[in-house]
């Protein structure tokens, strides 16, 4: 299995993606967002940072750059995606989920470890998690409070969209869980082919006991055996 | 032509940057402000010079990239 990391100017998670897709065995390569062809590859990750600095909105720039059309086409074919942090801004901003993700309630910029409940894991991205199961994921945003009207959040409910949501230790989902103000304590969704995951936090920071906790590995872990 | 674009958040759509804005207005003895909504002001200047055809291009770069329509509503005026 083959993937490919999209590093955009101010990307600043593509290595540590890089390096976890390796270590997993998902043979990554870097691949510039000016370009115009993507690789043959079954995932393509967009990566956490600061994509065009944060400019105009989080992610809006990234998602017109001529590499996203290819992202796209690679999605409508079926083939997998995910989106990290200011990923998950870039493929809301790029029409590939819904919703958006505002500044944080408390205009804050967050950097701690949170728990995430794992909604649905019969996807390629969670099937290696037990249903309910609670991890351990950092975040690090300014711009991660997920909105949405209130039929896509209906949608997203009935189509059982919804990867991860912020919970406590009990995996409750409580207002007291929610770091940044999003709506139903939504911290990841899938597309509703479920072939296209974006998530706040950063599953490739958790790989590794080295760097604090192994909780993100079991997500690269199911791409590898999808 | 020049386009003046206004872009403001739906109403609906919590503001938490307008909101700390209107406690600085309040800490500051401006205890009148009821509401603070932020937005931002966009200026082009474009080569067309008909205003129908101006605005038509405006609007859609509005819808395009400039607003992001799921919380955001755009004005554009041309001149």
């Amino acid at each position: 299995m083959k993937s490919a990391v999209i590093v955009f100017p101010g990307s600043n998670c593509d290595r540590d993606a890089k390096t976890v897709l390796a270590a997993t065995g998902l043979n990554p390569v870097m691949v510039w967002h000016q370009d115009s062809s993507l690789p043959k590859v079954d995932l393509v990750i967009v990566p956490g940072g600061f994509s065009y600095g944060d400019y105009l909105r989080s992610g809006a720039m990234a998602a017109h750059s001529p590499i996203m059309r290819e992202v796209k086409a690679h999605a409508a074919r079926g083939a997998y995606v995910l989106g990290i942090c200011n990923g998950f801004q870039i493929l809301t901003e790029a029409g590939m989920l819904p919703g958006i993700l505002l500044r944080n309630a408390k205009l804050k910029f967050i950097c701690k470890e949170v728990l995430l409940r794992v909604e649905n894991t019969t996807t390629a991205f969670t099937r290696r998690y037990k249903a309910g199961q609670v991890i351990n994921v950092p975040i690090a945003h300014h711009d991660g409070n997920y909105f949405a009207d209130s039929d896509t959040l209906k949608k997203l409910d009935d189509n059982a969209q919804v990867a991860f949501r912020y919970c406590d230790a009990d995996g409750a989902p409580t207002a007291a869980a929610n770091p940044n103000g999003s709506q139903n304590n939504i911290a990841g969704i899938f597309n509703e082919q479920k072939n296209v995951l974006g998530m706040m936090p950063h599953p490739e920071r958790h790989a590794e006991s080295l760097l604090g906790g192994t909780d993100g590995k079991a997500l690269f872990e199911g791409l590898l055996a999808a | 032509m020049k386009a003046k674009i206004h872009i403001t958040l739906k109403s609906g759509v919590l503001d938490p940057q307008g909101k700390a804005i209107e406690g600085a207005l309040h800490n500051m003895g401006f205890r009148g402000v009821k509401e603070v909504r932020q937005g931002k002001y966009i200026e082009l200047d474009l080569a067309e010079s008909d205003a129908t055809k101006a605005k038509e291009a405006a609007q859609k770069m509005c819808e395009g990239l400039l607003a992001n329509t799921v919380v955001e509503r755009f004005k554009v005026e041309v001149e």
